[in-house]
């Protein structure tokens, strides 16, 4: 278990003050503008060494990430854009540190604005967090009266300016063109790619979008050294990670652990246990609503980092914990998803705009058994032509949630078609294989 | 979309206008973009007009004559503030009651039992999914994932989220909302935050086994 002395976010749940004064006594702005003094190029290594890969679901490596921008300006200015649109089922870590640890997210966007060549930042905050974007914004303007912002940000030479930009309601908006797309006043809609936002993003400038988490951990990998961090966790999948444990679980909460953790010591520990005991246990979604689930024999032993889950054919994702019990409709739980989907897409591209509406149609008829057993692979075939089909990732998250099912819980499908059948005989007609509206 | 399908067009105002407290905070959103990119204010302005009408009609809308002065404040085509105010779920296109809430339903939630919660709405307010309950104080909205799962299921009233609610703590909400009162926000059962309930797991060398006590208000 990780201990107190290694976990970078010491005020998670807000027990402490979250204000500029107190945040100082947690070691925030400690020797700033001395890794600013060691120039753009010693922070990124730092970051590369320190193995540390994105937190918003993909797992990039966010020293690579940086070095993809631009070194010197061609007249166009460079950005930071910090994606806080934390909008993922089962997540709410970037809630925590904007609201309880807003210093390190600040003092993060300064040294990695500095290590990318930009003057200016903004984060986007999804819309439906008020209270915690009115806490980050008095956050802002406590580090500008400090000094810490501004001209010669913390005395270190560099002038920086950091804006909170608020959304309005679209999980859309997580993706990163997407994000882009709206915060210069459009729709979210994503972009194709290339042009990468690091060649071409905000306002047509060279851009490079990172997830809170990823931000407010460098200044404490910075302090400590990558070393330290590096050696949390396992190799290439390093650090610590705060995990969101939703769902059946006897006490739900955030947690900040080591990578790797097994999931079995991670529910137990934290989270009080599955609801009735670990053999109690149906499935759990370990990466937020769009990695496939995974049943309790692969839980009894799988380690919670990205190349553990991917060799379960499932993902770190966001690391947020969605477990549901044996008393769980598990067809119900993934049909829920799909219509999460369907209402979140953007609309752009065909495969997912009419996919996603289809899926979570024959997914309804599915939590009712009123289809007949080919139809699941009829299912299966249309989340493949999705996959990989779209502009962006939403279509193959849409799909992956129903692929994790078909895998693990196909013979639950085909009981509940049985059923359906059987109470059939007793009068009714067969059901339509249809999915229109 | 969020709600059923609503074909009539939505009502619109005799004219609108921003309050001179609003046009001056106005130039110092715009100020946060560079030059001539003043459309990504686009979303402030149609959450400040929101507010505005909130404030002057009791009901959080944005009708169409504020997107045309927001269209005109910053330079854009109508129609491109028109397909902003209607891509964003946050933007109510027609008049809400005085309390909105947004009953989360997706799957952390609807684990934690969303459905008693929705439930427990409907029934001490009179309201339904897309619809005004009948003294008009209360629209129900269901809303997908609001970001605090592990303090499912939420409710979010207005600003505020409201979580770690069951159908009881629902009900007392809605009842205290009808007596004009504003509840703390936060969990219904004295959590701390995103913390276990009962003894801290994490940071104890910190804070010992503080969780359970309730934030300090104002924080």
């Amino acid at each position: 278990m990780l201990s107190d002395s290694d976990r970078i976010f010491t005020n998670l749940y807000g027990i402490a003050d979250w204000r500029l004064a107190a945040a100082k006594g947690r070691g925030d702005w400690d020797g700033t503008a001395g890794f600013i003094a060691k120039g753009r190029d010693w922070v990124v290594e730092q970051v590369k060494a320190s193995g540390l890969r994105g937190r918003g679901g993909a797992g990039f490596p966010t020293g690579l990430k940086w070095s993809f921008m631009p070194k010197a300006s061609d007249g166009r200015p460079h950005y930071l854009v910090v994606n806080a649109d934390e909008s993922e089922p089962g997540t709410c870590k970037d809630r925590d540190i904007i609201r309880h640890d807003p210093q390190k997210l600040i003092e993060g966007c300064l040294i990695a604005s500095f290590a990318m060549g930009a003057h200016a930042a903004y984060i986007y905050i999804r819309g439906e967090f008020i209270n915690e974007a009115r806490q980050l914004q008095a956050a802002i303007d406590e580090a500008y009266e400090a000094g810490l912002l501004g001209k010669n940000a913390a005395g270190s030479g560099w002038d920086f300016d950091l804006y909170l930009h608020r959304g309005a309601g679209a999980y859309i908006c997580g993706e990163e063109t997407a994000l882009i797309e709206s915060l210069e006043g459009k729709k979210g809609m994503p972009r194709l790619k290339p042009p990468f936002p690091a060649a071409v993003g905000l306002y047509g400038c060279p851009t490079t979008v990172n997830n809170v988490e990823s931000i407010a951990v460098v200044p404490t990998i910075l302090r400590r050294g990558p070393d330290w961090f590096a050696k949390l966790g396992r190799p290439k999948n390093s650090g610590t990670k705060v995990f969101c444990i939703s769902g059946h679980v006897n006490r739900p909460c955030n947690v900040e652990e080591e990578m790797g953790i097994p999931l079995r010591e991670l529910i137990e520990r934290h989270a009080g246990g599955v609801r009735g005991g670990w053999d109690n246990l149906l499935a759990v979604i370990p990466g937020g609503s769009s990695v496939p689930l995974l049943p309790k024999s692969i839980c009894d032993t799988v380690l919670m980092d990205f190349d553990s889950l991917r060799e379960a054919r499932s993902g770190l994702g966001t690391a947020a914990v969605i477990v549901m019990d044996k008393s769980t409709d598990v067809i119900k739980a993934i049909a829920r998803l799909a219509r999460f989907y369907k209402h979140e897409s953007c609309g752009q591209c065909t495969p997912c705009r009419e996919g996603t509406g289809w899926m979570w149609r024959v997914m309804e008829r599915m939590v009712q058994g009123r289809a007949e057993p080919d139809e699941i692979d009829t299912l299966e075939q249309v989340t493949r032509q999705v996959e990989g089909h779209t502009i962006c990732a939403l279509g193959d998250a849409a799909a992956w949630p129903i692929q994790g099912l078909i895998r693990h819980f196909r013979p639950e499908m085909e009981a509940r078609i049985a059923a359906c059948k059987a109470a059939r005989q007793t009068g009714g007609a067969a059901p339509a294989r249809m999915a229109a509206e | 979309m969020a709600g059923p399908a609503n074909d009539t067009p939505p009502p619109d105002v005799e004219s609108f206008a921003f309050t001179a407290e609003n046009q001056a905070l106005i130039a110092r959103i715009i100020a946060k973009y560079p030059p001539g990119k003043q459309a990504s204010a686009v979303l402030p302005l149609l959450d400040m007009a929101q507010r505005q009408m909130a404030a002057q009609s009791g009901s959080a809308w944005v009708p169409r004559k504020a997107m045309d002065v927001i269209a005109a404040t910053l330079g854009m085509a109508p129609i491109r503030v028109y397909e902003v105010a209607t891509f964003y779920t946050m933007f109510n296109l027609r008049p809400i009651g005085r309390y909105h809430l947004q009953v989360c339903t997706t799957t952390p939630c609807w684990l934690r039992g969303s459905d008693e919660v929705a439930a427990a709405c409907k029934r001490a307010t009179g309201a339904d999914w897309g619809k005004t309950s009948p003294d008009g104080l209360f629209h129900m909205t269901e809303v997908e994932c609001l970001g605090a799962c592990v303090n499912a299921p939420i409710v979010q009233v207005n600003d505020d989220f409201y979580e770690d609610l069951d159908a009881a703590s629902t009900e007392r909400l809605i009842e205290a909302l009808k007596r004009g009162e504003t509840p703390p926000m936060g969990s219904a059962i004295g959590r701390q935050t995103s913390a276990p309930e009962g003894a801290l797991t994490s940071l104890t060398t910190l804070y010992g086994d503080k969780a359970g006590s309730p934030t300090p208000a104002g924080e």
